[in-house]
């Protein structure tokens, strides 16, 4: 048994999972190993075209398969049809583009849901989809944001009146002035292709009408109290008649457990036939319905002066967000925008995001949202003027770099009309750190050596800054028992990163009991009574600051009465297992029993932080292009990421190289792309590809704890994204260097390469 | 549509059931025997997710009708570890190796990697990820399950 002397090292130790086991032997609870007697199975019938009118809707041959409960057009629907809302991140006019849950007269994307069939097996709801006539009358479908405000190109929602959603416009300094006086300007177009989170369960929601005509809903993920606050009022109930159930989760990424139409539908039909209803998305619907995210266009260009020193960034941007604004509103291009100037003093600045609806499966966020695209330009710009003033790249990033003496360093951005403040770093240190420990020099003799013919070898540097903590609070209550176990009911939720097992090393550690007496609990409405979830890495910071606070508070309050009753100062007593003793004097103690009366000790606590945080990092790659074929080896890749505090190291490696091969993914294989007529023409595996084992590099990995954030108790700043975060700039970094020849395009597909090292030859 | 009476053993417990003879596989381990440590990732067969042993040998359970499997022995994920709960070496260094994240791909990649660790050898990182590479994890990034392997490997001799 752990000590209570032990346990205040919990934190920062590589314990293993609490979540495990259940995961190993089969005895999880995903949404589609969950049943309810009785269930009705839901099936979705789905646009088959980008953009059209429906004429008619013809359900009569369906309904006439005695195995089919009920067909649901958007005729049943309450009408005016809601809404599905934004929860955050809003521009002013974005509402007259949101989502019905089933669409009204036109379709405006393949894959858009036009009508839901009940039946009694999966099997007969799809066979139904087959059997319902949708008449449509095809539209022109809109496909390129860059066209979308051409005055030429139909308007998608003529009520809106443009296809312009919103726009963000943010500048500091003389940009103009400082592009006047440059002695070089590098200027761009680039671009970063449609993918997205793809995590590997596919969403499914099981739903039941409760007593007094409420309704609960399992296979809730992420943003749990959110979506009861969302679906309460989209079914017109009071919020505390809607339970929702998170159960394990297979991935989440940003993609998963936003409110989609489906999160509508389902507890929609469940209380219209009175039955349960379950439901499970197939991958081609995950590949088409899920937010897609990541595909951006930008016009940009940077000046420099001649000693490197960098002046001014410019850029203008579009933004594919689909057929319609979904819940994060302008978030994806926001964190753009606040983010692009990086880890960079920049006397000036001019950024526009132009965020376009198109007739494509409507985008969200994915993991590093808004930082991905915008590290891909501002990394290849640096790296396209290194090559044109002949410096070593890592260098010309050195002698840019915020200095540490300037923290907090106010940007100049900001995220939701915050100000955008890095709140601590030492952005040189890392990089020293970062470059030593993985060899940069030993990278640079390695590219120059000869790799024989047809091959070219390249290095690629890409520092980048993240951002940790987005929504401003958490709320946790930790209760301890007689027997000593404690429970950690918290609002943060588990997409499979292992949030039980960090809040419990973090509810441990501040009651001083051990790891294996805690255990978390989160995601059911009903127990939780309020929550902001697990997204933009904030799980740890915000709810394990809240869990700390919680549980010192109980620590105290068990401690101060144990002291009253011992007669001894509260700072000598700890709790170990089920008593209060006196450090170092085990045999001096009050068992638990004693000094709680029947019901847990319990407190609560709700941790707020305005700030966001910001971690840094660094990712290093070497690498080797085939010229004939394309084909890219990873030589080294290596990534240096400065995460403040690590509750969990192991954890945290994991977040790293599980963000990477994502990245990576981004980088080189995945595009959800389209034809010309508007089709997803990537909806299967065989199409969309996900990094294998044998594309993923064994990866080396740095983590410091150089800069613990000064926001939060713990000095925490969130470790999700960095893995992700500057991948695709890396990458395109280090195949333009082995090519000679700029890389503007992604995914970096062995055509591109091809393609790239031709340009070469022709250059 | 017409059903067909089939037998199918699966952990040593023979499930004796009316299906439709375009019943998947998966479908059947999950919500005919109820063992739903089985997932389903992408009915088409590339993700690994459902991936199951018929007599000894992993096989994909969504590209396999469940009437196939009349007369073999199945064994899922659910059998691995002991009846006490002690967990299979692989499982064990799944663990320990911080192998899995969200765990949906993790019965696959098991029930894929648990004959190969049979042959009871040493095995280079190439072979490891070559074994892998039918397996998709969204996750990981793969570098942990390998060294699971590694690692299982490594106690197994």
């Amino acid at each position: 048994m752990v000590t209570g002397v032990e346990a205040e090292r919990v934190v920062g130790r590589s314990l293993w999972r609490k979540e495990d086991r259940r995961l190993l032997t089969g005895g999880s609870c995903f949404v589609d190993d969950f049943e309810r007697p009785g269930a009705l199975h839901a099936a979705i019938l789905r646009s088959p075209h980008a953009h059209a009118r429906i004429v008619e809707i013809d359900a009569t041959a369906a309904l006439e398969d005695e195995r089919v409960v009920d067909v649901v057009t958007s005729d049943d629907l309450p009408h005016p049809l809601p809404r599905i809302p934004m929860r955050m991140f809003r521009i002013d006019g974005m509402e007259r583009l949101l989502q019905s849950p089933l669409a009204e007269g036109v379709v405006r994307y393949s894959g858009e849901p036009v009508a839901v069939v009940l039946a009694d097996s999966r099997y007969a709801a799809e066979d139904a989809l087959e059997l319902i006539a949708v008449a449509y009358e095809p539209l022109d479908a809109l496909l390129d944001a860059t066209a979308a405000l051409d005055p030429e190109s139909p308007v998608l929602h003529p009520e809106a009146g443009t296809n312009l959603a919103g726009e963000i416009h943010v500048s500091f300094g003389d940009v103009d002035a400082a592009f006047a006086e440059a002695d070089l300007v590098v200027e761009e177009r680039l671009y970063s292709q449609r993918h997205g989170a793809v995590p590997m369960e596919p969403r499914g929601l099981v739903a039941e009408g409760a007593d007094g005509g409420g309704v609960t809903v399992w296979g809730a993920a992420k943003v749990v109290h959110t979506n009861r606050r969302i679906l309460a009022a989209l079914l017109g109930l009071p919020e505390d008649r809607v339970r929702l159930v998170e159960l394990d989760v297979g991935g989440g990424f940003g993609g998963r457990g936003e409110f989609y139409p489906e999160d509508f539908l389902i507890p929609f039909c469940a209380l219209r036939a009175g039955k349960p209803v379950s439901w499970t998305e197939d991958r081609e619907e995950n590949l088409r319905a899920l937010n897609h995210s990541r595909e951006q266009t930008h016009d940009t260009a940077i000046a420099l002066r001649a000693d490197g020193t960098l002046l001014a960034l410019r850029d203008r941007f579009y933004f594919n967000t689909g057929a319609y604004v979904r819940t994060h509103g302008a978030v994806v291009p926001n964190m753009s925008v606040a983010l692009l100037p990086g880890p960079y003093r920049w006397g000036a600045y001019d950024c526009t995001a132009l965020q376009v609806v198109t007739n494509k499966t409507p985008a969200g966020t994915y993991r590093a949202p808004g930082r991905y695209e915008a590290n891909f330009v501002r990394e290849r710009l640096l790296d396209i003027a290194a090559h044109r003033l002949d410096r070593d790249p890592a260098d010309l990033r050195r002698q840019n770099l915020i200095p540490a003496s300037e923290m907090p360093y106010e940007v100049g951005t900001h995220t939701d009309n915050h100000p955008v403040v890095f709140d601590s770093g030492d952005f040189e240190l890392l990089l020293d750190k970062g470059l030593q420990c993985f060899d940069y020099e030993e990278m640079l003799r390695w590219r120059a050596a000869d790799p024989g013919p047809g091959r070219r070898r390249g290095v690629g540097v890409s520092y980048f800054v993240e951002k940790s903590g987005i929504a401003r609070w958490e709320y946790a209550r930790v209760a301890v028992g007689d027997d000593g176990g404690a429970v950690a009911y918290v609002g943060s939720a588990s997409v499979g990163q292992g949030v039980e097992t960090v809040l419990a090393q973090v509810c441990a550690e501040a009651l001083g009991i051990s790891y294996d007496a805690v255990t978390v609990s989160h995601g059911d409405t009903d127990v939780v009574p309020e929550g902001m979830g697990a997204f933009g890495s904030r799980a740890t910071m915000l709810g394990g600051s809240a869990v700390a606070i919680a549980a010192e508070a109980v620590r105290k309050r068990l401690v101060d009465a144990a002291a009253e009753r011992l007669e001894a100062s509260p700072d000598d007593l700890i709790i170990e297992g089920d008593r209060v003793i006196a450090r170092g004097s085990p045999a001096v103690g009050v068992p638990l029993a004693e000094l709680i009366d029947g019901a847990p000790e319990e407190e609560e606590a709700r941790f707020e932080s305005p700030d966001m945080s910001f971690p840094y990092g660094l990712h290093l790659v070497a690498l080797e292009a085939d010229v004939e074929t394309g084909a890219l080896d990873i030589h080294r890749y290596a990534v240096a990421y400065d995460v403040g505090r690590a509750v969990n190291p192991q954890l945290v490696h994991g977040q790293i190289v599980g963000g990477l091969a994502q990245g990576l993914g981004g980088a080189v294989l995945e595009e959800l792309a389209y034809d010309a007529s508007g089709q997803l023409v990537s909806g299967s595996f065989m199409d969309y590809l996900l990094p294998t084992a044998g594309e993923m590099p064994e990866v080396r990995v740095l983590i410091t704890e150089d800069a613990p954030t000064p926001l939060n108790p713990l000095g925490v700043k969130g470790a999700g994204e960095g893995g992700t975060a500057a991948a695709g700039a890396v990458i395109a970094n280090a195949v333009s260097d082995a090519l000679g020849a700029e890389a503007t395009v992604l995914p970096l597909t062995p055509e591109r390469v091809v393609d790239l090292a031709h340009e070469r030859r022709a250059a | 549509m017409t059903s067909r009476k089939v037998s199918i053993e699966i952990n040593g417990k023979t499930y004796e059931r009316d299906i439709e003879p375009r019943l998947l596989l998966s479908d059947f381990i999950r919500h005919e025997a109820g063992l739903t440590g089985t997932h389903v990732g992408c009915e088409h067969g590339v993700c690994g997710a459902c991936t199951v042993q018929m007599d000894g040998q992993p096989v994909r359970s969504c590209l396999t009708l469940a009437v196939q499997a009349e007369g073999h022995s199945l064994t899922t994920v659910e059998s691995l570890a002991e009846e006490d709960g002690t967990l299979h070496p692989l499982q064990q260094a799944f663990h320990e190796t911080h192998g899995l994240q969200c765990g949906f791909c993790t019965p696959g990649f098991l029930m894929s990697l648990e004959p190969l660790l049979g042959e009871a050898r040493d095995f280079d990182d190439r072979e490891i990820r070559e074994a892998l590479a039918g397996n998709l994890c969204r996750c990981t990034g793969y570098q942990n399950i390998v060294a699971a392997v590694r690692l299982a490997a490594e106690r197994m001799q």
